[in-house]
């Protein structure tokens, strides 16, 4: 595995798992946000897109002990991420400050090379052309680059928003690399009703998230492949915590 | 001179001294043949025109029938590049009795496995960005780049067989190219093991890196995984035996003999011998996979297996089944001058490279990560079968009219006397 750029300001996410409830507003706000493409038929939800996943976790005990969890899963943004170095096109890269892994579509051959290496499933790619019903065009977020058929397309943290931020600092006479707690947060953390999911700058103290991840609760996702997420998960019930990577039998959970 | 109206209308085409069976029968064949590649053309255009979408490809299987394909024609295919080296660079010069057909099934694999990348990246019209926009750092960039410059050498090596054809070689200038392209052969086949070596291991070293998939994630030796290594071994233990498998079919399609059985045999001790290479490091690796890169990653050995369709079955079958079994078969020349066991271990070799691409590619994608995900199930659907047909067929007509008009085997005459 080839190395990565250490970044001063890395955008992450505290998701607190003992908050969601599993409603899918963010799933909704991210489609919207983000120019998916509605389809005709996404009963096959192998050939649907979407870049936020709300995944079902339970505990696997009969009632009363049964249990569940809502765990949404967004793109990763890994520090080491398994994608970026086998693209063969440089499609898709970690090189700009924050750390978001990019996804160029103009540059993806549609390979598929980075889905296979992806063990979140995080990474979606285009079967079917994108046709928006007539008047739904109208819908779309100028922002936000559609997708032709046939290439690879995942969650870019809102990227445009994070460029917005920055460009409104810029017009008031901030420093567009120090943005304050709030100034830049995704879709689907504006959507959430429970404010179970909370973005900002994970190295910047000044931020709530930065705080959160430090948190004794806080897990990712198969932290023990050596990924290096910046999406962070909170949960105070061990069996959630235990869902977050693969242990074996005599092996403790974090926290 | 009175003409033979017995001889099929094209005899005057065929190679020197050589009968072949009548036009009318050969056209019906080739008949067959084009029904077959006309149901792929259609696949095909379905899947350009529509997209991946036509397909049974989806998310999770990104990689499917097509790549198992793909990585199992390469590796079968790898004859070529190994008994060129070994004919032409360590001069074992029986070999040259074969050194054709090796050089037209190796053509076949790779120029077929390109035509079906072409369908299967979403933008075909972009393929040219990995020379252009190549990311050193991707195992697939140097797959991209040895796959098509070794197609080049291996066209190279298959004009002049093309210029011999005996009306074409009539001509002096094409005599004298073709002559002059022989006394470079062994430079071409010198590239050709550099870059075949090279793109072999870059397979196996694509899987190999995914250190996020422990299914196929392995340790290694400086940038290469180890299955950089075992790919290169895989295919040079059992591409030989599977030129000699296209050989005996064609032996019993046209009812002549083409090669001599030593010939054959010294085929089967050269894939038997790397083949027993193989299976010693690919024990070792199964094991340390099992042993340590599993464990490391919180999972058993059981959790990578699933049911029949993803089960141990496959494990098993190929490393002992399709990979001891064979080894030990080939290597052994009593067993191996038995000509029932010889077909059949060649034939299990051959099942035993397919598997080990099948799992490494579907499974690897089968198998889920996150421990609350699911696993998948994969089949390729009519769209994936046609166009794997199509190059079978593709295949099966190079072959033919190579067959029927060029001197393809040296000891063609001299056996059917």
């Amino acid at each position: 595995m080839s190395s990565f750029k250490e970044f001063k300001i890395k955008w992450g996410m505290a998701i607190d798992l003992d908050k969601c409830t599993g409603c899918g507003a963010c799933m909704v706000a991210c489609q919207a946000e983000n120019n998916i493409a509605p389809q005709p038929d996404a009963s096959n939800k192998l050939k649907s897109l979407n870049w936020l996943v709300v995944y079902e976790l339970t505990n696997g005990k009969p009632f009363p002990e049964h249990e569940v969890a809502y765990l949404p899963r967004p793109c990763m943004q890994c520090g080491k991420p398994s994608c970026v170095s086998v693209c063969p096109v440089i499609a898709t890269e970690k090189n700009e400050e924050g750390g978001i892994v990019s996804q160029i579509y103009p540059r993806c051959i549609g390979c598929r090379y980075c889905m296979a290496s992806c063990p979140y499933h995080a990474r979606y790619f285009n079967w079917f052309d994108p046709i928006w019903p007539e008047g739904m065009d109208k819908t779309l977020t100028p922002d936000v680059s559609v997708r032709p058929r046939g290439v690879v397309e995942k969650c870019s943290f809102c990227h445009h928003r994070f460029m917005q931020a920055k460009d409104k600092a810029r017009v008031e006479g901030r420093d567009p690399n120090a943005l304050n707690d709030g100034d830049y947060i995704t879709s689907c953390t504006e959507a959430c009703p429970n404010g179970a999911i909370v973005f900002g700058d994970v190295n910047n103290p000044a931020h709530k998230v930065h705080e959160l991840v430090k948190s004794k609760y806080a897990f990712r996702l198969l932290e023990r492949l050596g990924t290096d997420p910046q999406v962070y998960y909170v949960s105070r019930r061990e069996w959630v915590r235990r869902l977050g990577d693969n242990y074996l039998e005599n092996e403790k959970v974090k926290g | 001179m009175d003409k033979n109206y017995d001889l099929p209308i094209d005899a005057a085409l065929f190679p020197e001294g050589c009968t072949r069976c009548s036009l009318s029968k050969f056209l019906v064949w080739i008949a067959a043949v084009m029904a077959v590649f006309g149901w792929g053309l259609y696949a095909a255009f379905r899947v350009l025109s529509e997209g991946l979408g036509v397909t049974g490809l989806d998310d999770y299987f990104g990689f499917g029938l097509w790549i198992t394909f793909d990585l199992a024609v390469i590796a079968l295919g790898a004859g070529a590049f190994f008994t060129g080296l070994l004919r032409y660079i360590l001069n074992i010069d029986p070999l040259k009795n074969i050194i054709n057909l090796t050089v037209i099934v190796g053509f076949l694999c790779y120029s077929g496995a390109m035509l079906v990348l072409v369908l299967d990246i979403g933008q075909p019209l972009r393929a040219w960005f990995g020379y252009w926009h190549a990311n050193v750092h991707s195992m697939l960039t140097e797959v991209i780049f040895c796959i098509t410059c070794y197609c080049l050498v291996l066209i190279i090596e298959y004009v002049p067989l093309i210029l011999e054809q005996k009306q074409l070689n009539r001509n002096k200038l094409v005599h004298a190219i073709a002559h002059n392209f022989h006394l470079m052969m062994p430079l071409f086949a010198g590239i050709g093991a550099f870059l075949s070596t090279f793109h072999q291991g870059s397979l196996g070293g694509m899987y190999g890196v995914l250190f996020a998939r422990p299914y196929i994630a392995r340790d290694g030796f400086f940038i290469w995984p180890w299955t950089f290594f075992l790919y290169v071994l895989s295919a040079v233990g059992s591409g030989p035996v599977f030129t000699v498998l296209v050989c005996t079919i064609m032996e019993k399609m046209s009812g002549k003999r083409l090669v001599t059985w030593e010939i054959k045999s010294l085929m089967g001790k050269i894939a038997g011998t790397m083949l027993t290479v193989y299976m010693v490091f690919k024990l070792a690796d199964t094991w340390a996979w099992a042993n340590d890169i599993l464990p490391r990653s919180g999972l058993t050995f059981d959790q990578l297996f699933y049911g029949w369709i993803y089960g141990k079955w496959l494990l098993w079958a190929e490393l002992f089944a399709c990979g001891v079994l064979p080894a030990i078969i080939l290597i052994t020349p009593s067993l191996r001058n038995n000509r029932t066991l010889f077909y059949t271990a060649a034939i299990l070799d051959c099942i035993g490279v397919t598997i080990n691409r099948y799992v490494m590619t579907v499974q690897a994608l089968a198998a889920p990560v996150m421990p609350f995900d699911s696993w998948e199930t994969y089949a390729p659907n009519w769209a994936e079968w046609g166009a794997s047909a199509m190059i079978m067929a593709y295949a099966a007509l190079i072959l033919s009219l190579s067959y029927r008009y060029l001197p393809v085997f040296p000891q063609e005459v001299k056996l059917n006397k």
